[in-house]
């Protein structure tokens, strides 16, 4: 079993980021199990969803304490909030950000930093306003290719299926993040 | 078709499959899913029914008893406090022995204020007169919401479905939505015994005096009784036809062991995980978990539970001055076994107002149950802040409200 948690703000898709991702890997023959952080939400504050993926049906209904990756929609929350809290060792922590991992040596130490700037993606696609974008579809292209754990397909079908508004943008905007991501994967590796 | 949906939206799917023909109900996290789903069914022409908006649960519930007594299909859906209204109602309904289907997403009661899981709402309606059903899953949530149309007009009882808030209400699983003919078979079109009609008139309601209101209450008891079976008949077609069953009562892994956890809801889950970590250990413990609480599954459970050594009851919910309620009713229900064969009952109180139940926490009953030889009080209290984890321990000296986060003293 692989356990995620997405850190966002209210407003910036975080808890659909989690059903996206979950549909997604359901299309890949998974079972999945995903939920908000139990609670009440307000636009802007810190919004926590999780995510548990396995081959066999999940028993586990409880919170995620130990989650194997993490996916930050807002880089001011690296600050804010202790987002990589329980995260596995080693365990991958991708974040939105138009800066590099290497913004982030503590975490480098202990951690897989990769970092996408999902939020030029998003506003170039025209999704949410410039000063707020929605990140969560452009982020989730990007997590596709640094995790391996899902297909950049399941991912666009996910959006295809269960996005209500501008699906096309919100698709195209993954793909980009995509690329962007495997360019700079290929930079890594260089 | 499979799709990943939320448990509250699995209630709303059962209750457009049923072809449910009145819903009624006032908005109250973390229910209200449930409605806002229904509500735009109705709104597109997808469930052909009558959303009659109203001014609260209380109004919810006539408007359901008006609608079912005119021979209509009736749904509404509430949680904690809006159940706490209904509760005159939710009496009335039962004797007057309307169909009708409610779900209620299990939330603590306040004050203190609080949206999160607890069974009390739902466990203090137990002498209303309604069937009561726990689930465990989304998928059984959706099953659960069919069967209990069935259920409820076969036995002329109501029906309340219960599911946990967020463990279920608002977390998302791949669930089987069926073909809307294959419920059609198993769910025809209600067929009131009677009902409201001007052509056929009838008095409903009127004073009963004590020289039949006893009657009454009685058939509304071997109503109950007959609802234990119908209910296993119900649950024998929807498997013949979708291939799933849950039972009134099931035991996993209770054969040899010589300890079994008693759950309901989703705490079921996580104590399946442990279970099975447990047996590959090579320990001998098992399962039980009832999802029927009215009527009580009495002879269900002796039948599982005699003869093994210690049982362990966990109770998301509190009978301030008993306990938890699942030990109380169980001990009663295993009085009559012969003494060489009765359990000893461990009843824990653990998860009110939402706090996380985890495998540890789990595996603490465990060890408690293990270390002890019997239980030093009624109410064993796990995972309050504070508890150092000694055996059978309980206690309100070991902790204080005012060393809550938050909570200034």
């Amino acid at each position: 079993m692989r356990e995620l948690r997405i850190h966002g703000r209210g407003g910036q898709g975080a808890v659909v980021a989690s059903k996206l991702l979950a549909v997604a890997l359901f299309h890949e023959d998974n079972w999945v199990q995903s939920f908000p952080a139990f609670g009440v939400e307000r636009r802007g504050a810190p919004v926590t969803a999780f995510l548990r993926v396995d081959r066999a049906p999940i028993r586990l209904r409880c919170e995620i304490m130990a989650p194997d990756d993490i996916i930050v929609l807002d880089p001011t929350l690296v600050e804010a909030t202790d987002v990589a809290a329980g995260l596995k060792p080693g365990g991958m922590i991708l974040i939105n950000t138009a800066r590099g991992p290497e913004t982030y040596p503590e975490l480098q130490a202990r951690y897989q930093v990769v970092t996408v700037d999902a939020s030029s993606v998003a506003a170039r696609h025209g999704l949410g306003s410039r000063t707020q974008p929605i990140v969560n579809t452009a982020i989730l292209g990007a997590f596709a290719v640094a995790s391996g754990l899902v297909g950049l397909e399941s991912v666009c079908q996910a959006i295809r299926e269960e996005v209500p508004t501008k699906p096309e943008a919100n698709e195209a905007a993954a793909r980009e993040a995509a690329l962007l991501m495997a360019a700079a994967e290929e930079v890594a590796h260089v | 078709m499979k799709k990943v949906i939320v448990g509250n939206h699995a209630v709303s799917w059962g209750v457009q499959l049923a072809r449910t023909e009145v819903i009624s109900a006032y908005p109250i996290t973390p229910q209200t899913q449930v409605v806002e789903q229904l509500s735009e069914m109705c709104a597109s022409g997808e469930l052909n029914a009558r959303f009659i908006k109203v001014e609260s649960e209380h109004s919810a519930m006539a408007a359901c008893m008006g609608a079912s007594a005119a021979g209509a299909r009736a749904f509404t859906a509430t949680s904690s406090q809006g159940l706490a209204l209904m509760h005159e109602l939710l009496h009335w309904a039962a004797g007057a022995r309307h169909p009708i289907v409610m779900a209620d997403i299990n939330r603590s009661l306040g004050p203190g204020w609080n949206i999160w899981t607890e069974q009390t709402d739902s466990l203090a309606q137990r002498d209303t007169g309604w069937v009561q059903l726990y689930c465990e899953t989304n998928q059984e949530v959706l099953d659960t919401t069919i069967m209990s149309f069935r259920l409820a007009e076969q036995v002329n009882l109501p029906v309340m479905l219960v599911l946990d808030a967020f463990y279920l209400s608002h977390t998302a699983e791949p669930v089987d939505i069926p073909d809307r003919e294959l419920v059609d078979a198993f769910l025809p079109k209600r067929q009131a015994r009677l009902k409201l009609d001007t052509a056929e008139p009838h008095s409903f309601n009127a004073l009963v005096p004590p020289a039949s209101y006893m009657e009454m209450r009685h058939a509304l008891q071997e109503a109950m009784r007959e609802a234990r079976t119908a209910f296993d008949e119900v649950e024998e077609e929807w498997e013949q036809r979708f291939g799933r069953r849950y039972g009134a009562v099931e035991a996993y892994h209770t054969d040899d062991a010589d300890l079994v956890l008693v759950t309901s809801g989703t705490v079921t889950s996580t104590a399946r995980h442990v279970i099975d970590q447990r047996r590959a250990a090579g320990e001998r413990v098992g399962l039980v978990k009832i999802k029927m609480f009215r009527p009580f599954p009495t002879e269900t459970l002796r039948a599982a539970l005699a003869g093994i050594a210690r049982v362990a009851v966990l109770d998301r919910n509190l009978s301030p001055g008993r306990g938890g309620i699942f030990a109380e009713e169980l001990r009663a229900a295993l009085y009559d076994v012969p003494a060489e064969d009765r359990p000893q009952v461990y009843g824990y109180v653990l998860g009110l107002g939402g706090r996380d139940i985890r495998p540890d926490t789990i595996d603490t009953v465990i060890e408690r149950t293990r270390a002890a030889a019997a239980p030093d009080r009624e109410d064993l209290w796990v995972g309050l802040l504070g508890d150092d984890g000694a055996p059978a321990t309980t206690g309100r000296a070991q902790t204080s409200a005012d060393s809550l986060p938050g909570v200034e003293a």
